[in-house]
């Protein structure tokens, strides 16, 4: 059941060292403060797994949270790249990063798997491009047609971290605007975590809302701003200054660590409030 | 110059999946001069997104907020790009070939590579799934090269490839000068691509942007 928590509590009783686990939030309701929360409760070598890898997961590999990146896209939008991750790949600092390396139709379809409880998901893809040799892809004969697809095996994180706008007080979370992957992520997952703007007496239906009943999550946790720098539809903007200005922070080493311990360590606040 | 050329490839019908950056701006310029009805599409799910400025990111809630519908994403790649609902595809790239194929995944070696680049996201599906796929690149010997690092997307769809000093199209399969922007000779372009370039045998000369193209560039430009 969708339990209502403390965000340190939740991450503490849900998150492992060694899990595999999934922040997710295409671009919207991106989990900055569950981020924030696993890099102060120092995971390691965690599997992280994320469509898009942006200012969060440059963080928490910068960090040394990740031994492995499972993703589609890695840059910071709009900006250019993300310079902890380029660093953990091309020096292998702090630590060591493995990559496996998907398209986002080949990712989605892997995530739609999980939440299906289906051992792949199937697609038309990959083959004729060079991520073919270096991914987790097996071609298929279709029994019906004989056409060559992509198989592709399914995603199951250990955990699966989202944010929502709102919870009820039973745990039942919804969220709205561009809902992404989340819906598929949460049921692909074998415990789920949600934090949300606000919590509310009764959900009252959005147009094209995801609603994901108390049941299937383990912790629900109210973080005003839990998605800074990225945006919470009906709530407040993406901070676009926050990822230009990140690209001068991440770039180098000490600079990094300087903010991360006055950001994140020390100050506990959400990133890129001011 | 490379979006107003961009933005004349879109009719008023076109149905054209958008990534940020100068295909943003391409199809949001046609969508204010000579195809109001274009229907612009996101990756993040957004169809039918009609922003006043333009987004960062390709998740802006700008583009729900003036969206038709929201869609999920594993709805957006399977229904509607592997679906074969959407027309028209951009793509950019570190790399392209003289076959159109692009890499936007490393540059050097796979396992230790010199640049690791962001990777693939929507591209690989994009550059087979829609019918047509345009190609914006900005025109160097580091970007056209004769043998790419990596294989990130298929050129198979690759009907034109803008770049800052003029138009190459594919004929026979190999990417050939068509057009060139005023003021670039061929030399230029020549001297700009890693391969022995194939230059049509009658070149045109790209028109200069329209007053009304102008004017929706200045407009888009002030809202940024």
């Amino acid at each position: 059941m969708g339990e209502i928590a403390t965000l340190t509590d939740a991450v503490q009783a849900l998150v492992s060292d060694g899990d595999v686990v999934a922040l997710e939030g295409f671009t919207h309701l991106i989990p900055h403060a569950a981020g924030h929360e696993v890099i102060r409760q120092g995971r390691r070598n965690l599997t992280l797994l994320r469509m898009t890898p942006d200012v969060i997961y440059d963080q928490l590999i910068g960090m040394g949270c990740a031994r492995k990146l499972v993703f589609s896209w890695g840059g910071n939008p709009g900006v250019g790249s993300l310079h902890r991750l380029r660093d953990a790949v091309e020096h292998a600092w702090p630590v060591p990063l493995e990559l496996e390396e998907h398209s986002h139709a080949g990712m989605a379809a892997a995530y739609a798997a999980g939440a299906a409880n289906l051992p792949f998901g199937v697609l038309r893809g990959y083959f004729g491009t060079d991520l073919a040799e270096r991914t987790r892809v097996e071609a298929i004969d279709c029994p019906f047609t004989g056409e060559r697809l992509a198989a592709v095996p399914a995603l199951r994180p250990d955990v699966g971290i989202v944010h929502a706008q709102q919870a009820d007080r039973e745990g039942n979370v919804q969220l709205w605007g561009i809902t992404g992957v989340q819906k598929e992520v949460v049921l692909a997952s074998r415990r789920a975590l949600v934090t949300v703007e606000e919590i509310v007496d009764v959900l009252e239906p959005r147009p094209g809302s995801v609603v994901l009943p108390s049941w299937v999550i383990d912790a629900v946790a109210c973080v005003p701003g839990g998605a800074r720098p990225s945006y919470a539809h009906g709530y407040y903007e993406r901070d676009n200054d926050f990822y230009v200005a990140w690209d001068e922070v991440s770039r180098d080493r000490d600079s990094f660590a300087g903010w991360m311990r006055d950001h994140v360590l020390e100050e506990g606040r959400p990133a890129g409030r001011r | 110059m490379m979006a107003v050329e961009a933005s004349r490839r879109l009719t008023d019908r076109a149905v054209c999946f958008v990534g940020i950056g100068l295909p943003s701006l391409a199809a949001n310029l046609a969508r204010r001069t000579h195809a109001p009805r274009c229907t612009l599409i996101y990756e993040s799910g957004t169809i039918g997104a009609k922003p006043a400025r333009l987004p960062l990111s390709i998740g802006d809630g700008e583009l729900a907020a003036t969206a038709d519908t929201v869609v999920s994403v594993p709805e957006m790649f399977s229904y509607w790009l592997q679906g074969g609902r959407i027309g028209v595809g951009f793509l950019g790239a570190a790399q392209i070939d003289r076959n159109g194929n692009l890499n936007s995944t490393v540059i050097g070696d796979y396992a230790a590579p010199k640049v690791r680049l962001p990777g693939g996201g929507g591209a690989p599906e994009i550059a087979t799934s829609v019918r047509d796929v345009i190609v914006m690149l900005r025109q160097s010997r580091r970007t056209f090269v004769e043998r790419l690092d990596f294989v990130t997307s298929r050129g198979d769809k690759v009907r034109v490839v803008i770049t800052d000093l003029g138009v190459l199209e594919p004929r026979d399969g190999e990417l050939t000068l068509t057009k060139l922007h005023p003021g670039v000779a061929v030399d230029d372009a020549r001297a700009s691509t890693g391969w022995n370039l194939r230059v049509a045998d009658t070149l045109e000369e790209t028109a200069a942007p329209t007053p009304a193209e102008l004017a929706a560039l200045r407009s888009l430009a002030s809202r940024r």
